[in-house]
């Protein structure tokens, strides 16, 4: 082999570099994210859409809420279940949703994710 | 081959590659196969594949220097070389790989040979093309984003760095545009440059005649598989989108060895379209011409340093020639050589003498 510790030394280099992800998972502790419900939101049993629309989209919904509250003056939401909310992140979200830190913050922060909620809503206040 | 007949087969091929997933799991509910057991199988041939691959490389004999000589070589003191492009040490040649590997210095290089006719007659003009070396270099370098952004879904806790390109890739934030769809705030830009570059690659084997006569199916496969990478993923990120938290917790699993069979019915089979796509490619890659990922590494036009002039290099499997030389055959035949009067440099009896006086007989 030509060159042969240079080419065996540059492949476990680049081996290694894709391999990371084993590694880097290998030596922490894997812990998920665990959203909790308060007890007002566990007694009303839906959110607003289904829980699997919430857990993809609910971005979504936030953006066309805002857009169509903020832009058309069109303030209620009609679910698919027939019930009525008011567009609202702080009034209708953070009222059965008030604990940001153990709902919001667990997905968030383990998808990396920086929602700019917060740059104009006002961080609610959590009881402990 | 025709070129719409490579089109066509590399199409169908692609084709085939999203409905394998579409069908088997949107149709079977194969979620361990396409989840778990073709991941991995696609992570072992990719893996192993690269290192037979490198090794194979490197066995191969590469007794003599061969590099391109793209500049002055290094000479007389009054005659300026150029180290990078004729380098004639091992500093000359990192450099020179440097630039090849982070700048792709050779496409840059291209040029364009344009014919044309002027009043004098024909003529050639070598012209700079520099829009293959461009969208070559947007490709990758996006490509090389996506793939470290990719790394929220791959590493828990989340490396800054992550963070750090994603808040930069997504600074245009697009999603404050008044209409719904884009509806995120962070739309990267690395998304639409690496499909843009893509198409642009792809339009240009099409559209340039040369590129077009040399083009095969394993020049369009792996175009459309990216595309189709690209396409899913963007339809996933803004259109379709699937519940990510279990896509990160299923790829962790993954990559402790320990995957939650649980996890995977509950995301989307956009999804597992994407990853399948994703581990055709890996899978495909050490067979294909994909490999030039670890082969730019190992190209000896560009990786040797020039010094064959003061260096000698040898052949090592030179074995020793069975040579006859004329003074043996003049040993063998010099009686009767003699006899014949032919003439010999060596007498019969070896003096200097009598091969004079034999010379002075002729003359």
């Amino acid at each position: 082999m030509y060159d042969g510790g240079k080419i065996i030394a540059g492949l476990i280099i680049g081996i290694g570099l894709l391999l990371a992800p084993f590694f880097y998972n290998a030596g922490t502790a894997a812990k998920g994210p665990d959203p909790q419900l308060t007890p007002k939101a566990k007694e009303a049993k839906q959110c607003v859409t289904t829980t699997s629309y919430m857990r993809s989209s609910h971005f979504s919904l936030l953006d066309e809420w805002r857009n169509t509250a903020v832009r058309e003056n069109e303030r209620y939401f009609r679910s698919p279940t027939g019930k009525i909310y008011y567009k609202s992140l702080q009034v209708t979200c953070m009222d059965c949703h008030s604990n940001k830190t153990k709902f919001c913050d667990q997905c968030h922060n383990y998808m990396s994710v920086a929602p700019f909620c917060w740059d104009c809503h006002i961080v609610p206040e959590e009881k402990k | 081959m025709n070129f719409i007949l490579g089109i066509v087969i590399s199409s169908i091929a692609v084709t085939i590659v999203v409905l394998i997933p579409l069908l088997g799991v949107g149709a079977w509910n194969l979620y361990t196969l396409f989840g778990i057991i073709i991941p991995y199988a696609a992570m072992a041939t990719f893996f192993g594949g690269i290192v037979v691959k490198v090794i194979g490389w490197g066995r191969s004999p590469v007794p003599f220097r061969i590099p391109t000589t793209a500049g002055q070589q290094w000479t007389l003191p009054w005659i300026k070389p150029n180290p990078v492009d004729n380098p004639k040490n091992t500093a000359g040649a990192v450099v020179r790989m440097v630039f090849e590997i982070l700048t792709f210095r050779s496409l840059f290089r291209n040029t364009r040979i344009e014919y044309r006719r002027t009043e004098g007659g024909p003529k050639l003009d070598y012209e700079w093309e520099k829009w293959l070396w461009l969208a070559a270099l947007v490709f990758h370098y996006c490509f090389l984003v996506i793939f470290l952004r990719h790394f929220r879904f791959f590493l828990e806790p989340v490396p800054g760095f992550v963070t750090l390109l994603e808040t930069l890739d997504g600074f245009m934030q697009m999603g404050v545009l008044p209409f719904n769809g884009l509806g995120l705030p962070s739309v990267y830009l690395t998304d639409m440059l690496v499909m843009l570059a893509l198409t642009y690659l792809l339009l240009r084997r099409i559209y340039i005649h040369q590129a077009r006569y040399i083009s095969l199916p394993a020049d369009y496969f792996p175009l459309f598989l990216l595309l189709a990478l690209g396409t899913t993923g963007l339809l996933m990120r803004y259109f379709l989108r699937v519940d990510i938290t279990a896509v990160k917790e299923l790829v962790i699993g993954l990559f402790r060895f320990s995957p939650d069979p649980k996890i995977l019915g509950g995301i989307g089979v956009l999804f597992y379209i994407h990853l399948f796509i994703v581990c055709v490619l890996i899978a495909y890659f050490p067979f294909s011409k994909l490999m030039h990922f670890a082969g730019i590494f190992l190209s000896p036009t560009r990786n040797l340093s020039n010094n064959s002039r003061f260096v000698r290099h040898t052949n090592p499997w030179n074995y020793p020639v069975a040579t006859h030389t004329y003074e043996e055959y003049e040993d063998d035949f010099r009686d009767a050589m003699i006899e014949a009067g032919l003439p010999v440099e060596k007498g019969a009896e070896s003096t200097g003498e009598t091969e004079e006086a034999e010379s002075g007989e002729k003359e």
